[in-house]
């Protein structure tokens, strides 16, 4: 079990979900979430190591599709709501990492 | 990505490619693993009914599923799993119950910014795929997973460094890939070439992937790293993408290596780190480094539901499987009496020749006549279709001396083209069998009109009899119009020489 | 106006019969629109235009004698994250504003297959993520009953517009209580389907494994048609149950003689204001009057089922949010580089309660914190489950209060998270298990706002479910009814 939340830990976080705060947001930020996770260390202090996850509420299994080509989006109406367009493709700024 | 450490096989021991160090003396060896992504050849996208079709105009074939509208959910392929399944079971994986994963990270590409995979339980795991050179190269796993859109780089240089803006496709994303994690036991960039060979040869033959490197439906990468022969641990490894062909494989082994060898000599580490290679200049560049690895997140995908296809549908996939490479290599070396890895053999299946050469057998020719004949006189068009009853009957007249190795070949040559019977075509062409005492006659006939060339021959030196060799038979294949056997020649003229001394 | 029909049900059986056309039964509540929308905000888009041509569109039909379905001439509001084509969908975002999907969610189909009529998209807390409306970009919904109080959410706009007469029903979605709490703060019918039940194509995600679409209503009726309508297997989503609607109509007149109903001990002491508590105990005695037994039962995973939610949740809105990058559609906020332009876009576009859970999720799923976050979250899920089943055994339905309090006053909560998480403990657990649940308006509190009270019922059991909210309702005491 870690310690409590720390503003590093939320700087880091915001970075990873493209989020930019300013330092008194990070400040609340902290608090807040810290709060929350305070109030969650009941669930972290069980002891669960019998206890399978749950990850859906459904019992389905293989739900399948067949392989057969059904009509696309209209490509003026899908660009119509872009941003920025160039040549039937999205334009975007500079990309400048690469594709992990 | 689970890190490459347990070895399972150990690959058999073969010719090593090592770097010897001129400075240190010590020998160094390659480990390599590849990673292959193979676009499924199927006609929807993995999660959408999108037609999964390369070259289309941009952003014609997307709906809100593939371009991830909110609001839009996946649905995913019955055919994906099918050829996964073969996939699969090609490369002796065992199928198991899987879930899919999402994958999360930004990047434009990505219409969801997530990238649904399979990461803890995938569908195929621990198989493996013989090379053939007889080396056995583990597959850790073969999983799911579904392709992003396409940026294209617009202004500066046109590569991603130095470029104004970006431009993006997604008709790519979603197209349905399974991504082939072999583990680390090829030595060799032959072997890694030979791997890739391999492979693709079984993704045709299961219909699973048309797998062209060119159009981007097999992606390569490899994971190189060094390490000093007799050492145990492994080397830190790097990741090499950009490898659009097998030649580019082999080269960038190849300088990895060299690369990593001449850093570890001079003190330094390797740097675990993505790598690019520069197919112009001919080496390997580091990608943009990271201060830490990305952190995916991953979780199940909630999404979808799990994927459990059961006994019966493997068991399905496996009746229907067709015959592989390695099995039709096994089969046509045991019928011609050879070992699976002669290089007959091997091309004969490269060339889709085993067939052929196998009924050819049956009908009774000689197994390494046969064989010799696919690979050195078979590279043609039309070569599949010849009549194996007639390759038969050909070899066997070869066999029994009624045709001469020279001959043989004009006449398989003319067989592919007219489709007419060995025999006939060799009574067409004149080519009689020319029995033994016919040829003395002609030689002796020959020996008597150059008397002084005889006398020569018969008590020259061996540089003298060597040439004067060449002026008898030279005249005996005149007078056969050339259809005596060299080799028969030759020992005629040898045996009238030593009767005469 | 007074002649005409006002429950779902009595419009759509005058319509069919064509008592009564479509376009006036419009028109009136067009005009219930124009007199207290201002005042009360629940709409983020009235589609005056659209509904008109549609209610003539079921008035020809019903003219040529065709079916015009089960829902003809009834107005419907839309909560504003369901998928509407053409029709701006916001989500009650900045970063979603004046986005048009290119397509309709598969319930916006089926409604409009129905017959109804779709007169609005309905104000919410922003991305669904909020219990008070208060978190929504375009300002917040007020309380029909009380326009200080909150309408309670994220479904308070399609609470509000029932329960103002803007619509007779409603779709609203639910991942925590967003339903159910709203229509007890309000005063009306709210139903949370089986996961499952009821396509999520063409709702905008919120958390996956949570979210369900279900409807808002002045009667247990009017909810059963609606949920009846819009029910039933999709092929588009993965998640839809492989069986057609349940029947539920004709359900809600055969009593309760029998059924086996437990009072939830956790959701009954510290934590529940004692007004609502009491109006719970009244409709269990309503119940047992009716001839039901009454028990109470124990469900001790429950108490956890707020903290699991608070990790499940956020983890997987934080990926289903990841997709607002500026790319593609709504906002986007330049920048020289993608990475900048993602990161100004969403900082500007998203507001405080979403980034708030984005990061929230994004820790709860991070590499060293997976296992001790929503690892274990998952785990509890699975006691949740478990205790819900055990329960089961015993019981055909469980009763507990909807919501710990009645509607709040606006500023309230906003600005602590975990009070305003509390809301939900009530609701939390169902959505978890992926039960059903509904709250059926029981009366008012000490203050005169209105109580709801909860019916759960184990996965599949509306039918069930649905025939005790009718003897609820029958019981019921009326708001006016004083408080004693």
């Amino acid at each position: 079990m870690s310690d409590r939340l720390t503003r590093d830990d939320v700087a880091k976080v915001a970075e990873l979900a493209r989020l930019v705060l300013t330092d008194a947001e990070l400040d609340t930020y902290t608090d807040q979430l810290g709060a929350v996770l305070d109030h969650a260390a009941d669930v972290a202090a069980l002891d669960l190591a019998d206890v399978p996850p749950t990850a859906h509420p459904l019992p389905l299994v293989n739900v399948l599709r067949d392989d057969v080509v059904a009509p696309c989006l209209d490509r003026d109406e899908v660009l119509a709501q872009a941003p920025a367009v160039e040549d039937g493709r999205f334009r975007v700024p500079a990309i400048l990492g690469e594709e992990p | 990505m689970t890190t490459v450490e347990n070895l399972t096989h150990e690959p058999v021991e073969g010719e090593h490619f090592t770097i010897t160090s001129d400075t240190t003396g010590d020998t160094w060896e390659i480990v390599v693993g590849l990673e292959v992504h193979c676009e499924l050849a199927t006609a929807t996208k993995l999660f959408c009914s999108c037609p999964n079709v390369f070259g289309d105009e941009p952003n014609t074939n997307v709906c809100p599923v593939c371009l991830g509208l909110p609001g839009s959910l996946p649905v995913l392929n019955r055919n994906v799993v099918e050829l996964a399944m073969r996939l699969g079971r090609a490369l002796h994986c065992r199928v198991e119950p899987s879930v899919f994963a999402r994958k999360n990270y930004f990047y434009p590409d990505m219409p969801k910014d997530y990238q649904v995979s399979q990461y803890d339980q995938p569908i195929n795991v621990d198989g493996w795929l013989d090379l053939p050179d007889g080396t056995r190269v583990g597959i850790e796993r073969a999983h799911i997973e579904e392709d992003t859109g396409k940026n294209t780089h617009a202004g500066g240089s046109g590569r991603i460094h130095g470029a104004d803006y970006s431009l993006v496709d997604y008709n790519r994303a979603g197209v349905p890939l399974v991504e082939i994690v072999g583990r680390p036991h090829i030595r060799h960039p032959e072997q890694a070439k030979a791997y890739i060979d391999e492979l693709r040869a079984i993704l045709l033959a299961t219909g699973a992937s048309d797998a062209k490197m060119e159009e981007g439906s097999l992606r390569v990468d490899a994971n190189v790293s060094v390490r000093r022969v007799g050492d145990a641990a492994l080397g830190r490894r790097c990741e090499i993408k950009n490898l659009n062909s097998l030649r580019s494989l082999g080269r960038a082994i190849e300088y990895e290596a060299r690369r990593q060898v001449d850093l570890l000599e001079s003190g330094e580490v390797v740097k675990q780190e993505t790598r690019h290679w520069d197919e112009g200049a001919g080496r390997t560049r580091p990608g943009r480094s990271k201060e830490e690895a990305e952190d995916y997140r991953y979780f199940q995908e909630p999404d979808l539901v799990p994927l459990d296809p059961g006994a019966e549908w493997i068991a399905a996939v496996d009746e229907a499987m067709p015959a592989l490479p390695a099995q039709r290599r096994t089969a046509l070396a045991e019928a011609a009496g050879v070992e699976p890895t002669a290089t007959a053999v091997v091309v004969a299946v490269q060339r889709d020749l085993d067939e052929l050469a196998l009924t050819a057998i049956a009908a009774g020719g000689d197994g390494g006549r046969v064989l010799l004949h696919v690979e050195h006189n078979l590279a043609v068009e039309g070569a599949r279709s010849l009549d194996p009853t007639h390759f038969a009957q050909l070899v066997t007249m070869e066999v029994e001396g009624k045709l001469t190795a020279t001959q043989a070949k004009t006449v398989l040559s003319d067989m592919v083209e007219s489709g007419k019977a060995p025999d006939v075509i060799a009574a067409e062409r004149g080519f009689e069998a020319m029995d033994t005492s016919e040829l003395e006659g002609i030689v002796d006939g020959i020996i008597a009109e150059s008397p002084d060339e005889w006398a020569d021959f018969c008590t020259g030196d061996e540089k003298r009899r060597g040439k004067l060799q060449g002026f008898f038979v030279g005249k005996v294949m005149k007078a056969t119009r050339g259809q005596a056997d060299g080799k028969a020649v030759n020992a005629i003229l040898e045996s009238r020489r030593l009767a005469a001394g | 106006m007074a002649d005409l029909p006002t429950t779902a049900v009595d419009i759509a059986a005058a319509v069919r019969a064509g008592e009564v056309s479509a376009a006036e039964v419009l028109d009136a509540h067009l005009a219930a629109i124009d007199a207290r929308e201002g005042e009360i905000n629940a709409f983020n888009l009235v589609l005056a235009d659209e509904a008109r041509a549609a209610a003539a569109a079921v008035d020809a039909r019903v003219a040529a004698g065709e079916d015009p379905g089960p829902l003809a001439g009834v107005p419907l509001a839309l909560k504003d994250n369901l998928c509407t084509r053409g029709v701006p969908t916001t989500c009650s975002s900045r970063i979603l504003e004046g986005w048009r999907p290119p397509y309709d969610a598969t319930v916006v189909q089926r409604v409009a297959a129905a017959g109804a009529v779709a007169v609005g998209k309905t104000n919410l807390d922003e991305f669904a993520m909020g219990s008070s409306t208060e978190n929504s970009a375009f300002g917040p919904t007020r309380n029909p009953r009380d326009p200080e109080r909150v309408p309670g959410g994220s479904s308070g706009g399609s609470a509000a517009a029932v329960a103002a007469g803007f619509a007779p029903i409603s779709l609203g979605s639910d991942t925590g209580g967003s339903i159910r709490q709203p229509a007890a703060l309000c005063g009306v019918v709210g139903v949370k389907p089986t996961y499952g039940l009821v396509s999520r194509y063409g709702l905008v995600a919120f958390a996956s494994s949570l979210d369900q679409i279900g409807p808002f209503s002045t009667t247990v009726a009017d909810a059963a048609l609606l949920l009846e309508a819009v029910a039933g297997h999709d092929p588009l989503d993965s998640t839809s149950i492989d069986a057609p609607a349940p029947s539920l109509l004709d359900q809600l007149d055969r009593g309760v003689q029998g059924l086996r109903i437990g009072l939830v001990t956790e959701l009954m002491g510290e934590g529940i204001a004692p007004d609502v508590a009491a109006r719970v105990r009244q409709a269990a005695d309503a119940l047992a009057a009716a001839g039901a037994e009454i028990g109470e039962v124990s469900v001790p995973a429950a108490s956890y089922g707020l903290s699991a939610y608070y990790l499940i949740a956020p983890a997987e809105a934080s990926s289903n949010l990841a997709r607002y990058d500026g790319v593609r559609y709504g906002l986007r906020v330049d920048a020289p580089t993608t990475a900048e332009m993602n990161a100004a876009t969403r900082t500007a576009g998203f507001g405080v309660e979403v980034k708030r859970r984005i990061m929230l999720g994004t820790y709860a799923l991070s590499a060293g914190y997976y296992d001790a976050y929503y690892g274990k979250a998952l785990k509890v899920r699975t006691l949740i489950v478990r205790d819900f089943e055990a329960a089961y055994e015993r019981f055909d339905l469980l009763l507990s209060p909807t919501s710990p309090t009645t509607a709040f006053r606006f500023g309230e909560k906003v600005d602590d998270p975990l009070a305003m998480y509390l809301n939900d403990v009530c609701t939390i657990p169902t959505n978890l298990a992926g039960h059903p649940a509904m709250s059926v308006p029981f009366g008012a509190g000490a203050d005169g706002m209105p109580v709801g009270v909860q019916l759960l019922a184990p996965a599949l059991g509306e039918a069930t479910m649905f025939r005790a909210a009718a003897a609820v309702e029958a019981a019921a005491p009326s708001l006016e009814e004083a408080w004693s």
